[in-house]
């Protein structure tokens, strides 16, 4: 009955099996094809990319140099900066977690606001600064809670530091975060939150204190986080730099200079070592690496006052007074006078038909050299300049130290200027008018000088005519961070070792006679006395119309920006010079009045102290 | 002639074997050869954990072991038994795809499962294997001129569509179509004429569009990936591009046990589940890839060879049914993770961690080993003795 058409059925069955289990076969076939084609013909490639998935390059920023002074003491260190990020990927609920870590620190909603773009903006993994420079007790909460703050975690780095706030800020400079045009290709520089130098010190040796960034290679699992190190190359530590200067004194140059806008340099005569220079009023550089904000940058770039600018090397004034001694060296140098000739001072003297006034309206009478620095009378100078020559007095001028920049490690220093006859024509085409002549012998007119070279002026004269230069540094260094040795020779001014006798003479009678201008700001610390001379620059014309009505109006009777500028030069001790001052305060008034005594004050605590006796500590190798 | 002189083969044909004459005629060879493959699986669990036992693979050896005591039980079970409740058994199936559609509906989106306490059951899995005895019981009481007549193909094809239709509705794309392939295999087996399929392919074809306008999102997005995995490299071509930069990283004879940094790093996803297989051949390589795959293929010899020895068509039916749907296990997920196919959600049978998977796997070759015991039992179109 049925069997036959059952047995047909079944050999029906054996065919079709047969042909899915050809069917499957060629499935199968298909699948190791594909395995084959995977894991041999594109193994490399593949290879290639799972590394890429698992390795990731890290760079790891060096420690920035420290900066230190003469005797070792911390001005720019590296502090622990801790940090608390954001993980979105970690996080369920971002603004839950912001909510509760703002119980621990304060966030505000600006703050909220910033991090909620960054998140967006970044891949899920990617951690976000949430807060940085916690404090330890911040930290320490943040830890405690950490079941409640998921996705949060604590990140600890570098951040420069400024232990001693403005105190040498404009030596120092600051660090900031890298801008765009910064950008060198350098890998370290786009690093997040590295910062570079951008004034001062920081600026100039920024590729010494930088060091050299290390790397390392960490393999890291999908969510982004490092399962283990697998290659670490350690960077170079930045140099770390010693300066010259003396940080006690330079706070007491600055508590001496108290509310004023001035500049005070402390050099030694010797060596040239800058141990002071003061600038006011200052700023806390601290707020750069924080980051400012665009109210606190508006304040400080229109004060002013300029906080920002390093008075001592980037501004200059009208020498005044105090470049008397260089008219006088010249004039003695020239053989137009000799010390013990005398000029009547009557009070002013005429040139054509312009009258030359003395600062002493009823003049000085016969004044030779000694007295005429002594009383600084203008009259004296006004005759001797006008016998000499603008030409000659420029080139000694030049010699000691003025009307070009001196070079010193700081950006932005400024040359001065002494002008001569080939100046005036390069500078406005006129010939060189006598009166100018006249004007440059006091120190108005176009002379322009800044107080670290009154400063190197003063040293020059102080040490007998070696022409010093001054430093901010004990060693010296490349700016790539090459330490070099210095092998200047020591030149000579060139000028007559009396003829400077001559003028440092004078200058002990500015102080020590008691008709010197500056006699109040004299002192004798154990024999230890100083030498000095004072200046006055004027800042606004004093009109014909004036002196004769008004008289010439007293400096408390006018604004501050038409006041005078008070200026000292002074160096100590008077037998064995070592150390050099000069101080200068912005529309001060008199320099006798408010420049000597601040002057005097910082030259007494130097020979005090006497730094450059002191032995400093072995230059410090390696981290602080 | 006396019961106790009848020689082995009558009562083959009789079915009255006893239980000790049952045990032995269960194709050990078979069941080692899948206890080989559940082996790999547990070492891969274990690498997968970071070499820990726990969670996955100890979990997955208790299964096993369930699964092994499941198979032979039921391949000791008459298979009359199988014949005449098929259909009991296909319906009650459908009743709890039903349930789990309706609690899908009620309750919070897709859920696939009856929570029973001691196990999660998936229905649609229990349905793979009760289509496959459905059909088979339904094939074996044709006669080779009714398989010719359109007429009697209409029960079987709603037998298979009316399930596969439940499934989509969860949705279960995967599982819908391994359905209706396994289904077709049985038709094909039947001797459906070739023709029909092609009808029904063209139709299938033609309604593509309005498919397509059913799919969910994400199941679009699937297909959309597939054709090009580059399309979204961190969305949803991350777990194919990681997949196979895992495979083709693995080389030819692989990282080491464990050593896989794809998979432990978790840049492959589900590396426990459905993407086992890629962590497997990253950490031997293509020389493990293939040795695994010819375990398989030895598996659907077995089953193959089963089916082909077996003298009654229900049985022959059922074993090429229940192996083709190991096969279609198998390929689906194997082409899924090596980017040849789109993800669709299939577990690598015996391997993969999952404990629904494992049991109605295991019963399946217990009905496979069923089908060897009684493959002289001589069974009539009707159900009865012939």
């Amino acid at each position: 009955m049925s069997g036959a058409r059952d047995s047909e059925r079944g050999k029906l069955f054996s065919r079709r099996a047969a042909l899915l289990a050809g069917g499957q076969g060629a499935l199968t076939l298909a699948l190791a094809g594909r395995m084959y084609y995977l894991q041999v013909v594109e193994a490399e490639r593949y290879g290639i990319l799972a590394d890429e998935n698992r390795i990731s390059l890290r760079l790891l920023p060096p420690p920035r140099g420290l900066i230190v002074d003469r005797f070792g003491r911390e001005l720019a260190v590296n502090r622990q900066n801790f940090r608390v990020l954001v993980v979105r990927e970690q996080t369920p609920d971002l603004g839950q977690t912001l909510d509760a870590l703002g119980l621990i620190i304060p966030l505000t909603d600006a703050d909220k606001r910033r991090i909620r773009r960054e998140v967006e903006r970044k891949r899920a993994f990617m951690p976000v600064q949430v807060k940085e420079n916690l404090t330890w007790e911040e930290m320490a909460q943040i830890q405690l809670n950490a079941p409640d703050l998921p996705g949060v975690v604590i990140d600890e780095g570098l951040t420069r530091f400024y232990p001693h706030g403005d105190g040498g800020a404009q030596i120092l400079g600051y660090v900031s975060s890298v801008s765009e045009r910064d950008l060198t290709g350098e890998a370290l520089l786009e690093l997040p939150g590295f910062r570079i130098g951008k004034a001062g010190i920081e600026k100039v040796y920024d590729l010494a204190l930088r060091g050299k960034g290390g790397n390392s290679k960490v393999e890291v699992n999908a969510l982004g986080r490092v399962i283990r190190e697998l290659e670490r190359k350690e960077g170079t530590p930045g140099v770390n730099l010693t300066l010259t200067i003396d940080l006690d004194l330079q706070q007491y140059a600055v508590e001496k200079i108290g509310e004023e806008s001035a500049a005070a340099v402390v050099m030694d005569v010797h060596t040239g070592e800058v141990l002071v220079m003061a600038s006011t009023p200052s700023f806390d550089p601290n707020a750069f690496n924080r980051g400012l904000t665009g109210e606190e940058w508006n304040a400080l770039i229109n004060n002013e006052r300029a906080p920002l600018r390093n008075k001592c090397i980037s501004a200059q004034f009208s020498p005044g007074s105090t470049f008397k001694m260089v008219v006088a060296m010249a004039a003695l140098e020239a053989g137009v006078i000799s010390p013990e000739q005398t000029v009547f001072c009557s009070g002013s003297v005429d040139l054509g038909s312009h009258r030359f006034h003395c600062w002493k309206k009823h003049g000085h009478g016969s004044m030779n050299m000694t007295d005429a620095i002594q009383h600084s009378c203008d009259v004296y100078f006004y005759e001797v300049a006008r016998r000499v020559g603008i030409d000659r007095i420029a080139e000694v001028a030049r010699r000691f130290g003025l009307g070009q920049p001196l070079g010193v490690d700081l950006p932005n220093e400024v040359g001065g200027l002494v002008p001569d006859r080939a100046w005036k024509r390069a500078f406005n085409g006129q010939p060189w008018l006598p009166g100018e002549t006249l004007n440059a012998g006091i120190g108005q007119g176009y002379v322009l000088a800044t107080p670290l070279q009154l400063a190197v002026m003063t040293a020059r004269i102080a040490n007998g005519g070696v022409m010093v230069r001054p430093r901010l540094t004990r060693e010296s260094f490349t700016h790539s961070g090459v330490r070099v040795s210095s092998t200047e020779p020591v030149a000579q001014v060139g000028i007559n070792p009396k003829s400077i006798a001559v003028v440092r003479r004078g200058m002990n009678d500015v102080v020590n006679h008691p008709q010197g201008t500056a006699h109040r700001a004299a002192f004798d610390l154990g024999g230890q006395k100083m030498a000095g001379k004072t200046g006055t620059s004027q800042v606004r014309r004093i009109s014909m119309k004036e002196r004769e009505t008004t008289g010439v109006l007293k400096n408390d009777a006018l604004p501050w920006r038409e006041r005078d500028h008070a200026l000292f030069v002074a160096y100590a001790p008077v037998e064995a010079p070592r150390y050099a001052v000069c101080v200068v305060v912005e529309h001060g008034g008199g320099g006798s009045a408010v420049a000597a005594p601040i002057a005097s004050a910082i030259l007494q605590e130097t020979l005090r102290r006497d730094p450059s006796r002191q032995r400093p500590p072995a230059p410090t190798e390696g981290q602080a | 002639m006396p019961a106790q002189f009848r020689t082995l083969q009558d009562r083959l044909h009789h079915q009255d074997m006893t239980l000790g004459e049952k045990l032995r005629q269960i194709s050990w060879s078979y069941l080692l050869l899948i206890a080989v493959v559940a082996t790999v699986g547990f070492c891969m669990l274990y690498s997968a954990a970071n070499g820990q036992w726990d969670p996955w693979a100890d979990r997955q050896v208790v299964r096993f072991g369930v699964g092994v005591l499941a198979m032979i039980g039921l391949a000791v079970l008459n298979i009359r038994v199988y014949l005449r409740y098929a259909y009991v058994f296909y319906a009650f199936a459908l009743v709890l795809l039903v349930a789990v559609d309706v609690r899908g509906v009620i309750g919070m989106g897709a859920q696939r499962w009856i929570d029973f306490g001691f196990i999660r059951l998936q229905p649609s899995e229990l349905m793979k294997i009760a289509l496959m005895l459905t059909l088979a019981r339904y094939f074996h009481g044709l006669s080779i001129d009714e398989i010719g007549r359109p007429s009697k193909l209409v029960a079987p094809m709603l037998l298979t569509f009316v399930p596969v239709a439940l499934i989509l509705k969860q949705p279960d794309l995967g599982t819908a179509l391994m359905l209706v392939m396994a289904g077709g295999i049985v038709f094909f087996a039947a001797g459906v004429r070739i023709w029909k399929f092609v009808l029904l392919l063209a139709g299938g074809l033609a309604a593509v569009p309005v498919a397509w306008g059913m799919l969910h999102d994400y199941q679009r997005n699937r297909v959309l990936t597939f054709v090009n995995p580059e399309r979204d490299p961190l969305g949803a071509g991350y777990h194919i591009l990681q997949s196979k930069i895992a495979l083709g990283s693995g080389g030819v004879f692989g990282r080491g046990f464990m050593q896989g940094t794809q998979s432990h790093l978790n840049f492959l996803p589900e590396k426990q589940t459905d993407f086992i297989f890629t962590m497997l051949a990253e950490e031997f390589g293509m020389v493990g890839g293939l040795t695994l795959l010819a375990l398989y293929t030895l598996i659907v010899i077995f089953g193959l060879v089963i089916a082909l020895r077996c003298r009654h068509h229900f049985g022959r039916l059922l074993a090429l049914g229940l192996t083709a749907n190991f096969f279609l296990y198998v390929f689906i997920n194997i082409a899924m993770v090596m980017g040849l196919i789109p993800v669709v959600g299939v577990p690598l049978p015996l391997i993969s961690y999952g404990g629904t998977v494992m049991l109605t796997l295991m019963c399946g070759f217990g009905v496979v080993q069923c089908v060897n015991v009684h493959r002289d039992v001589q069974l009539g179109r009707g159900g009865g003795d012939p």
